[in-house]
């Protein structure tokens, strides 16, 4: 008998607390809505969350690891893309 | 014993008998999503068992507490329908059978269409507690039953091993789901006090659930047969008393145990 490999699927939670769906991990199913039933076992059994996202991992694109030295590095030293060199007034609070 | 106590034993000890078997298949499910669905579902069956017994218990007022009653019962006073205990291998005599995941499912079906259609009308009971109970377990309920239904289509709508084992199931356990319904004179006086639920008038409702997933998993409904069980009077299976000491050995092993 031949043996198939159900699809792998990437699982997304949204936290009652949180406004976006996080990456929690992957799992197997046949299908999007066994996928989703599945996520909701495996990944919500301790209130983690209210909404579930699950993405067929095949059709991520990943960037290539090995392309880390020209895709990332020079970031390294332009701090000043970050805007800590401001002085903010008082009365702005949350920032 | 008060009637009242045993209606709520039959409604704990069917959720803490099924929760047992369908806690056998924790570590040995199919694929690992559905080992720890399954457990899942069973910890909340298990669940549901300890607020009707602890609920049974009080309402006895003779100092047994849901460990009491779940661990410290022989075969015979135990009040779960034989449906729940039947083994997850199914029941054919003589050739060895190893546990099937379409009799698993398919029995599901069956039982959550049933306790779905229970937890619906025990919302109304004049027992407020009862009513709690239901309430909570329904929403419980609602989601084991579609896991069960989404299995017994993808099974029964499989391939034709598959649908061969759930055909199979559903043959061997269909005679067991005329004690769901029977009429019984407990469960008559608890109804007509407004406190439970005649299986006759849960019929109708569990019908037409289980007839439509039966439908789309291309299954047949075997001809009905007089063959009544009788686990809700403490008769139980030759099968039950191997579950029930697997079940208790631990407690009665080390009494008081708490881990």
């Amino acid at each position: 008998m031949e043996r198939k490999e159900w699809p792998l699927w990437e699982v997304f939670i949204r936290s009652k607390q949180g406004l976006d769906h996080r990456h929690v991990g992957s799992l197997h199913a046949v299908d999007a809505k066994q996928a989703v039933q599945m996520a909701r076992d495996v990944y919500t059994r301790r209130m983690e969350g209210v909404s579930i996202w699950v993405v067929p991992s095949e059709a991520i694109t990943a960037s290539d690891p090995d392309d880390k030295a020209e895709m990332f590095d020079p970031m390294a030293d332009k701090v000043y893309r970050h805007p800590t060199f401001y002085k903010l007034p008082k009365e702005v609070e949350h920032m | 014993m008060n009637p009242h106590i045993e209606y709520l034993l039959r409604l704990g000890d069917s959720s803490l008998v099924l929760g047992q078997r369908l806690a056998e298949w924790t570590g040995h499910g199919p694929v690992l999503e559905e080992d720890i669905a399954l457990t899942n579902i069973a910890l909340d069956l298990v669940g549901q068992a300890r607020l009707l017994l602890t609920h049974a218990g009080r309402l006895e007022g003779a100092g047994r507490d849901e460990d009491a009653l779940a661990y410290f019962r022989d075969t015979a006073e135990f009040r779960n329908f034989t449906l729940c205990e039947l083994p997850n291998s199914g029941i054919e005599r003589g050739r060895a059978h190893g546990a099937c995941y379409g009799f698993t499912v398919v029995r599901n079906l069956l039982f959550f269409a049933w306790q779905a259609q229970c937890w619906g009308a025990l919302t109304d009971s004049a027992d407020r507690d009862l009513a709690a109970i239901a309430a909570k377990s329904a929403k419980e309920t609602a989601y084991h039953l579609r896991h069960a239904a989404d299995w017994v289509v993808r099974l029964g709508d499989g391939t034709a091993d598959s649908h061969a084992r759930c055909q199979r199931a559903l043959d061997q356990l269909m005679p067991y789901c005329n004690e769901l319904f029977a009429a019984d004179a407990l469960e008559e006086d608890l109804a007509a006090r407004g406190i439970g639920v005649r299986g006759a008038d849960l019929k109708a409702g569990w019908d037409a659930q289980v007839r439509a997933v039966l439908e789309e998993a291309t299954l047949t409904l075997p001809a009905a047969c007089a063959f009544t069980s009788a686990g809700r009077r403490g008769q139980h299976s030759e099968h039950f008393e191997y579950l029930l000491a697997e079940m208790q050995s631990l407690a009665r092993a080390h009494p008081g145990a708490q881990w």
